[in-house]
């Protein structure tokens, strides 16, 4: 039994919306889409495709002109209708549409004994050209990793604990052996150790009870326990000049999928969830699909927000005919909360139990609530943007032996030193989301901290 | 009551750039907001939801948490008065009525003086009034004493603005608390009129004292009786208590019971050590107020009064220890000063080590200097200064940590 890493910090935010164990196939988008901004390391993508092209699953797309080698594929077959550029050209997305068949690039297949045998320059390149690479994202920087750099270890979280994630158990539910092998070559590649980080409330799902070669630790606690940030700072932390590949379990059965069946497969099953979808369950879909269908007459009201990912971490989509983010595997979607409140009535005078608040100041109920009520939460940021107070509730929220506000502080004033020595490289922006979320002052902090990791990356 | 938010945005273009008003567009936002929570909704990207809480509740629950001790103070002052004249039967209605009529001035002018200084500066300077000031406002009256003449209230109130937040750059961004320099301004502008016995009670003028009435608080008396025999060389075993108890006009002013309750004559909040601990109930429930930072102070107030009664040389060196944590303002310094979370130390182990020495100084400066009859003003005002000094350590050891782990 592996030794339960215990975690205090935290708060879990109770939504309502949850998914119901229930997966609907067969719904093809009509079109989906990689958005480039997605990609946060990218420099200079080059298009490989125009419009009117006909590509398969795993036809070359783009690379980034600073990363030559690594290759971003197309997630299904289908014809490039579109090739969206902004202002001087500038690249938005790339939109496909879909085939009422699949067709695959061919890539070489293996045995799961076959594996054991693999070069890892095959294995490496087989990787690079198939479209699987980007879903090792590194650390420090949160980053598309850089096949030239050899990393210290490779991480894997088994669980998520953001407001509606979706189950593991359930979306992944018979990839067991697709999981295995992509933490089999993910070994070879990488040529260090593979950690899992697994729920230790939760019973150990089949995908991953059996799984060999990797180094596992249980986690036991509020949001974030589940990101893969905590867990490392947790067992072997990013210290200055290493580098770290974390990766979805999605992206690993995806490497996996690769290797034993030759075939980049893009599809992936995401979860709609949030308080204004009437049934909120699984669909089989496509990476960067299109939400449309799956909102289609599943509102409860016209006047939501679409958010691609979780409610902490999320991107607001424009309306529904936008893209599910390359990295997403859930669409919430919100009340819009556009309206003022009256100061006595429901405003920052007024008694509330309905909205959740981390604090207990005054006429704030929540917490009378217990932990088993689901709210249902707005848009509405709930106050003004004001200038820093140090309240102390940061720490609160963040499991790791880092000082966030002193953090965020070393940002703001420009404080290269500072800001690497209180632990710049081992954050991303979900490790600090729950700041934003609680803060009084109502501070942008996830992308405070973004235009910190820059900083320093560009530096 | 959307037909009032209509009418205030119908005025927002005169306010926003390049309207009649636009210099006034922070006065603007300040009354909006006031009245309304705004309809803004989260960006693109980043927590979509956010919490219930907001910088105005946060302060408003200071607010709340301080009015214990002022109804508190408002009913003192009147029982002092009549104490005072000879009539301590006087009805209930009749003291808080005293107290209102008295305290209410003063909690209007510091309002109003430091709401000014903060609007021209949120003019000037463009920024957003800050609610800070709606605890700032308040606090500076309950650091008064009731006699204190208007002007100085807001010259006072002035000052603190001025000099210890907006020179800094306004609300969290100040090194010294606001109300404390406040309070500490009067102490050395206008020593005469804010010590001594005379300010703490307030008397009409015709108002005939009663025999043997003597104004000064608990510290003045204990002060002044220790100076007292120093000079003299006397025996000060038991003299400190037996100052305490020589209140003819009043007998058992200064008992420990009496002290707690808070009964006694001070600045109109400070008095009552049982209304303070009812706001440090309210701040630390709601998590507003550091519960490290308020039990720290008293454990360090009360570990060196003992230490002092141990090593006693004069009579205020043996005072009782917990006699020490009903005098004067320790309570409601400790509750409501130095928990200003901007002013403290803003690391978890800073607050322990920040509220330990406040408790510390206070002592010292209370005992060992006559002068200073009340310790916790310049004890907290003084932390304040090494507060940042506290946090660069203990972040230090955290960035130590960090660089440690590096090289093994």
């Amino acid at each position: 039994m592996p030794d339960v890493i215990k975690l205090k910090q935290g708060f879990d935010i109770n939504l309502a919306g949850k998914a119901a164990l229930k997966l609907t196939e067969g719904i093809v988008p009509d079109t989906v889409a990689i958005k480039f901004d997605e990609f946060l390391g990218m420099h200079r993508p080059k298009i490989l495709v125009n419009e009117g092209d006909v590509v398969k699953s795993g036809t070359p797309l783009f690379f980034d002109k600073k990363m030559e080698k690594v290759i971003y594929t197309s997630p299904l077959s289908g014809e490039v209708v579109q090739v969206k550029r902004g202002e001087k050209r500038k690249p938005i997305e790339i939109v496909i549409l879909a085939d009422r068949t699949p067709d695959y690039v061919d890539f070489k297949k293996y045995t799961a004994s076959q594996l054991a045998g693999l070069p890892r320059e095959a294995a490496l390149d087989q990787m690079l050209s198939s479209g699987v690479w980007p879903n090792i994202v590194q650390r420090p920087f949160g980053i598309v990793a850089d096949p030239s750099v050899a990393p210290k270890s490779v991480f894997i979280s088994g669980f998520d604990t953001h407001p509606l994630a979706p189950d593991f158990d359930f979306i992944f539910k018979g990839q067991e052996s697709y999981f295995q092998a992509g933490i089999d070559v993910l070994k070879k590649v990488a040529n260090t150790e593979v950690y899992l980080g697994l729920n230790a409330s939760a019973e150990v799902s089949k995908v991953f009870s059996g799984v060999k070669n990797a180094s596992i630790h249980k986690f036991d606690g509020p949001h974030p326990a589940g990101n893969v940030g905590v867990q490392i700072h947790h067992i072997k932390p990013v210290n200055k000049g290493d580098v770290v590949w974390t990766l979805h379990p999605y992206g690993v059965i995806q490497i996996g999928k690769l290797f034993l069946e030759g075939k980049y497969d893009g599809s992936k099953i995401i979860a709609v969830v949030g308080s204004e979808i009437q049934a909120p369950q699984y669909y089989k879909t496509y990476l960067g699909t299109q939400i449309s269908k799956y909102v289609k007459n599943n509102l409860k009201q016209s006047h939501v927000r679409f958010v691609s990912g979780n409610v902490l971490t999320g991107t607001k989509l424009t309306d529904e005919n936008d893209y599910l983010g390359y990295y997403d595997h859930m669409l919430t979607v919100l009340p819009e909360g556009d309206k003022p409140r009256f100061f006595l009535t429901d405003g920052w005078l007024g008694p509330v139990a309905s909205r959740l608040s981390f604090h207990r100041a005054f006429g704030l109920l929540s917490f009378l609530n217990g932990k088993k009520k689901e709210y249902v939460l707005d848009t509405n940021i709930n106050g003004e943007e004001r200038a820093f107070v140090a309240t102390g509730n940061f720490e609160q929220v963040v499991p790791m032996d880092i000082l966030p506000l002193h953090l965020v502080k070393a940002v703001l004033a420009n404080d290269y030193d500072g800001m690497e020595s209180l632990g710049i490289y081992e954050v991303v922006e979900e490790d600090v989301a729950l700041c934003e979320f609680i803060d009084v002052s109502k501070q942008p902090i996830q992308q405070i901290i973004r235009e910190g990791i820059n900083l320093v990356r560009e530096s | 009551m959307l037909f009032l938010h209509h009418l205030i945005e119908k005025q927002r273009p005169a306010f926003e750039k390049g309207g009649k008003l636009e210099r006034f567009y922070y006065l603007f936002e300040a009354l909006e907001t006031f009245t309304f929570t705004p309809p803004t909704t989260a960006g693109l990207k980043g927590s979509q939801v956010r919490d219930a809480i907001d910088l105005k509740r946060m302060m408003m629950t200071v607010v709340i948490a301080m009015l214990p001790p002022l109804l508190f103070g408002m009913w003192n002052i009147g029982h002092q008065h009549f104490l005072a004249i000879g009539q301590p039967e006087a009805a209930f209605m009749d003291k808080f009525l005293i107290g209102l009529i008295q305290s209410l001035p003063i909690i209007i002018v510091s309002y109003t003086a430091g709401g000014l200084v903060e609007v021209l500066f949120a003019i000037t300077r463009k920024h957003p009034i800050n609610e800070g000031f709606l605890v700032t406002g308040m606090l500076i009256p309950l650091v008064m004493p009731p006699d204190i003449p208007l002007w100085q209230v807001a010259l006072a109130t002035v000052f603190a603005v001025l000099v210890a937040k907006e020179v800094f750059g306004g609300t969290g961004m100040n090194i010294l608390n606001v109300a404390l320099t406040a309070r500490a301004f009067l102490y050395f502008a206008y020593p005469t009129d804010i010590s001594g016995s005379k300010v703490w009670t307030y008397l009409a003028s015709g108002d005939k004292v009663v025999d043997g009435y003597s104004g000064a608080t608990a510290l003045g008396v204990v002060a002044e009786q220790s100076t007292l025999l120093s000079e003299q060389k006397a025996d000060f075993a038991g003299k400190a208590m037996e100052a305490l108890g020589n209140t003819p006009w009043a007998p058992g002013l200064f008992s420990f019971e009496n002290m707690f309750w808070g009964a006694i004559p001070g600045s109109i909040g400070e008095t009552s050590t049982l209304m303070c601990l009812i706001g440090a109930l309210i701040l630390v429930a709601s998590g507003v107020g550091s519960w490290k930072v308020i039990v720290s102070v008293f454990v360090g107030a009360y570990a060196t009064a003992l230490l002092m009664n141990g090593l006693a040389v004069n009579a205020y060196m043996s005072v009782p220890a917990h006699y020490h944590l009903v005098m004067g303002g320790l309570a409601f310094g400790a509750v409501y000063m130095a928990t200003d979370p901007v002013s403290a130390s803003h690391t978890e182990i800073g607050k322990w080590i920040y509220g330990l020495l406040i408790g510390v100084m206070t002592i010292i400066i209370r005992v060992f200097n006559p002068a200073y009859p009340e310790g916790i003003m310049l004890a907290i005002l003084l932390m304040n200064v090494f507060a940042p000094l506290i946090d660069y350590y203990v972040v230090q050891a955290n960035k130590n940590r960090r660089l440690n782990r590096a090289t093994v």
